[in-house]
């Protein structure tokens, strides 16, 4: 045990943390907007896999990771445009839609990474940038402040979220149609075109959540390479409780542990390797179950609109 | 006079629908209905449960379209394909259930769907000095920055009129805005009202209560089948009148009821404290008898432990301390199957939270105590044959208005949905009958039914508590009077020497002498 606690150690832990965090935001503050207007979408591991893929194809053709990025918001757009059209104008059941919805992003990623990449091939991604100034703060600047473009764009978009969905009228509506979609109605709000919006927001979002998978923490794309990730992004939104600042903590937490437990294995510490890599969700599950905030759930989620009932 | 109002919007001189037409699945909810609202004029809209009076007037807000028929305001034609075009329009509606977010601020609801001042960003402080402005002009009191759960009934419609004269209106519609109201609230409310149309807004106001509708408006129009009966100047009608054009024949306004015969006490509530979603006690020890054969009236300003105890009593909500006997056995923590089976019905006062399955037809909300048993099913099959002759009965009984026994509940009005729920307990043969808010929202005829049919449950021998907030209703049929305050019993008076002022008092918290 003791080696995990020496400083090097440390400050990896700290610096992957952070890291492993960023893919989490992305997906699970889109997932927050779409939740907050009222609308689970269940789908987003398969948003993620398309928009890893979609990325690491343009990046790797064009190589362009800027165009890479945008080609996997646009593919993130499509599929929650697709989740949108049936949750919210064909009014099929949420949690359903959004498994099929997961279910076609990992089959139609598998198949496209076959016939067009074949083998796993990686590409030099998005690189640190150490930020001048705040980098060269002993430790602080290594932890916070050498990281590339993704990760600082995740932080970023937390303040962000949080102003757009408390400060901001299209925030306010967004609210309102989760909590009561017939009242928001009847102020002459359009009910649909907010969760249209909120829902392909999310989907971009996790398209670019998987693209930072593919073409910044890990640089490759491979089958199924997030592994259950955009689960845990819409835990996350649970656990933090609907709220920007509770989803970072609660990314936070999971990647910290996480981190710990891949540095557990890295210095071969005397613990079954399948242990530690349960522990985070272990404590997800441990943390929703003693979260108890289901007070703060938006009233309409999963709900279908139609207006004149009451 | 200027053609302005104080909010500094246009007036509406005169709004006029013609001819106007709607059809739902199996009901003409409006049959060619020709309605009209002057400036300056309080109009009320009166008729019976599922009359078609909230259809109406929705299709003036712009939520449904009508089939056929033309509205005009100020003498032009108006197309509304959603409340947005109506709002614009000069138009604002009070809704039957309030249409408030919960979770958000007074300034916050008042600001949703408006435009802001700072663009894209929320201009909560503006919108705040504007509902102050508001709030002096009309002589409304609310306070903005609190949450809309923390805020009584009453003043969250004062928001709801807040948000209509915020948007402008100059035409404001209430469907039935005094029916969860205490009668104080009322009357704040009846000035707010006048205040208005004096200003020279113009009202349309739905209600059953016919001593409203003569008190506040100018003239009356009655709907009845969704055709007009009517239309009247307020001034000289009277309750009678009124009441006969709804119902289509005399109604009984006052009941004779038959001697007490008083038996054996079949309800014993033993020191009951029950705690309140707050977390804090709602009832702090409560003690009540009620015999066979009387009518034990529970009158109490609403949110003093009414719906607690009603709640305790169905086994909805755990029992702290203290015991409930019911006709010889305890069933304090009883499951609420065994308190069925132990002879007692309940009429919930949330009926389409607790009181029927709103996506569910009549003829399974009718079974659904009990389906388990014959003649509806043997143990393992239900037996539709059976299922459907005692809907068909019940419905035709107890005069339930339904296109068929198949339509979902949730296509009934509210007053049908009531006598559904009074056909299913009543028809169980219950000895302990707990009625919560019978009639709140429920039209004259079919309230004057179901008085009739409690008094007749009464002869047969039932010990009924009655919980209402209506001390017309309360007076009317109870043999006793037990007043609640802030979850204690404040006094128990005798049903017939009681007068409203004497429980006005004691429903203030005023205690009464000792006199059970
Ligand atoms: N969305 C709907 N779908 C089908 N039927 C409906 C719908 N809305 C109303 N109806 C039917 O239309 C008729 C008129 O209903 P409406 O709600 O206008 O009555 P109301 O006069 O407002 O009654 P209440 O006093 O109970 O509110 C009723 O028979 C009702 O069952
Ligand atoms: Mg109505």
């Amino acid at each position: 045990m003791a080696e995990l606690f020496t400083l090097p150690v440390l400050l990896g832990i700290f610096y992957s943390g952070i890291r492993l965090a960023t893919p989490y935001l992305y997906a699970a503050i889109g997932e927050t907007f779409a939740q907050r207007s009222g609308v689970l979408n269940l789908g987003v591991d398969g948003i993620m896999l398309m928009g890893a893929y979609t990325g690491f194809y343009i990046a790797m053709k064009t190589e362009n990771l800027l165009l890479g990025l945008l080609g996997a918001a646009a593919a993130g757009f499509l599929m929650g445009l697709l989740m949108a059209v049936v949750s919210v104008s064909l009014q099929a059941e949420q949690g359903i839609s959004g498994i099929g919805l997961n279910l076609f992003g990992l089959g139609l990623s598998t198949l496209l990474f076959k016939v067009t990449l074949g083998g796993v091939e990686s590409i030099r991604g998005f690189q640190p940038i150490r930020i001048p100034l705040l980098g060269q703060i002993p430790y602080l600047g290594d932890i916070f402040f050498n990281h590339n473009l993704l990760v600082y764009g995740a932080f970023l978009l937390v303040p962000i979220a949080n102003f757009i969905l408390n400060k901001t009228t299209f925030g306010l509506k967004v609210r309102a149609v989760g909590q009561n979609p017939q009242a928001a109605d009847t102020l002459g709000v359009n009910v649909t075109l907010i969760r249209y919006t909120t829902v392909c927001l999310g989907g971009i979002l996790a398209g670019i959540a998987g693209a930072s998978l593919s073409l910044a923490l890990i640089n490759l794309f491979q089958e199924n390479m997030t592994s259950g990730m955009g689960f845990i992004a819409v835990a996350l939104v649970y656990f933090g409780g609907w709220r920007p600042w509770g989803v970072l903590g609660g990314a936070l937490l999971f990647s910290f542990v996480n981190a710990l437990q891949l540095w557990v294995q890295v210095k071969g510490i005397n613990i079954p390797s399948d242990i530690a890599v349960m522990m985070p969700y272990i404590l997800t599950i441990i943390a929703l179950t003693f979260s108890g905030r289901r007070a703060r759930q938006p009233q309409a989620l999963t709900k279908p609109f139609e207006r004149g009932e009451n | 006079m200027s053609d302005l109002l104080p909010t500094g919007h246009k007036k509406i001189e005169e709004m006029r629908m013609e001819g106007i037409v709607k059809r739902f699945p199996g009901v003409l909810a409006n049959d060619h209905v020709n309605f009209d609202v002057k400036a300056g004029e309080i109009h009320a809209l009166l008729g019976e449960n599922g009359a078609g009076k909230s259809t109406l007037v929705r299709q003036l807000y712009g939520l449904y379209r009508p089939d056929e028929g033309k509205i005009f305001i100020n003498g032009e034609e108006v197309v509304f394909h959603s409340p947005k075009d109506s709002i614009a329009a000069g138009i604002g509606m009070i809704h039957q259930h309030f249409m408030l977010v919960p979770d958000l601020t007074v300034v916050e609801n008042v600001a949703l769907g408006l435009p802001s001042s700072r663009g894209v960003i929320l201009d909560l402080d503006r919108v705040r000095k504007r509902i102050e402005v508001l709030c002096q002009q009309y002589n409304l009191k609310v306070d903005s920055d609190a949450y809309i759960w923390q805020l009584s009934v009453g003043e969250q419609q004062r928001v709801e009129i807040l948000k209509a004269l915020y948007r402008g209106a100059a035409l404001l519609v209430l469907d039935e805005p005094t029916a969860v109201l205490t009668p104080q609230e009322v009357d704040d409310l009846f000035i707010t009202l006048r205040r208005m149309a004096h200003e020279g807004h113009a009202l349309i106001f739905i209600s059953h209560k016919l001593h409203e509708v003569l008190a506040i408006s100018q003239r009356v129009t009655v709907l009845r089948d969704g055709k007009v009966v009517g239309t009247r100047a307020t001034e000289g009608a009277t309750k009678t009148e009124l009441a006969q054009m709804m119902v289509g024949r005399p109604v009984i306004l006052q009941y004779e009821k038959s001697p007490l015969k008083m038996g054996d006490v079949l309800l014993k509530i033993e020191n009951l404290v029950v705690r309140g979603d707050r977390g804090t006690d709602a009832l702090k020890g409560i003690s009540l008898e009620v015999h066979s054969g009387e009518i034990l009236g529970l009158a109490g300003v609403s949110g003093n432990g009414q719906r607690e105890l009603a709640e305790a009593l169905a086994g909805l909500r755990p029992v702290k301390s203290g015991r409930i006997i019911l006709n010889g056995v305890d069933v304090t923590h009883a499951s609420p199957s065994v308190r069925i089976a132990n002879g007692q019905s309940y009429i919930p006062e949330e009926r389409m939270k607790d009181g029927a399955i709103k996506d569910f037809s009549v003829a399974d909300n009718f079974i659904l105590e009990d389906h388990a048993k014959t003649p509806f099913s043997s143990r393992t099959f239900l037996n539709f044959r059976n299922i459907r002759q005692t809907s068909e009965r019940l419905v035709q009984e107890f005069n339930v208005k339904t296109p068929t026994i198949d339509t979902p509940i949730k296509n009934l009005s509210g007053g049908n949905i009531q006598k559904m729920i009074l056909a299913r307990e009543l028809s169980r043969k219950p000895k302990v009958l707990i009625a919560s808010q019978p009639t709140r929202g429920v039209d004259i005829g079919a309230s004057e039914y179901i008085h009739q049919r409690l008094l007749e449950q009464r002869e047969a021998g039932t010990a009924t508590l009655l919980i209402s907030e209506d001390l017309d209703e309360i007076r009317a049929l109870s043999d006793r009077i037990a007043v609640i305050y802030e979850g204690e019993i404040v006094g128990i008076v005798d049903g017939k020497a009681a007068t409203t002022e004497e429980l006005g008092l004691m429903m203030a918290g005023i205690r009464e002498k000792a006199n059970p």
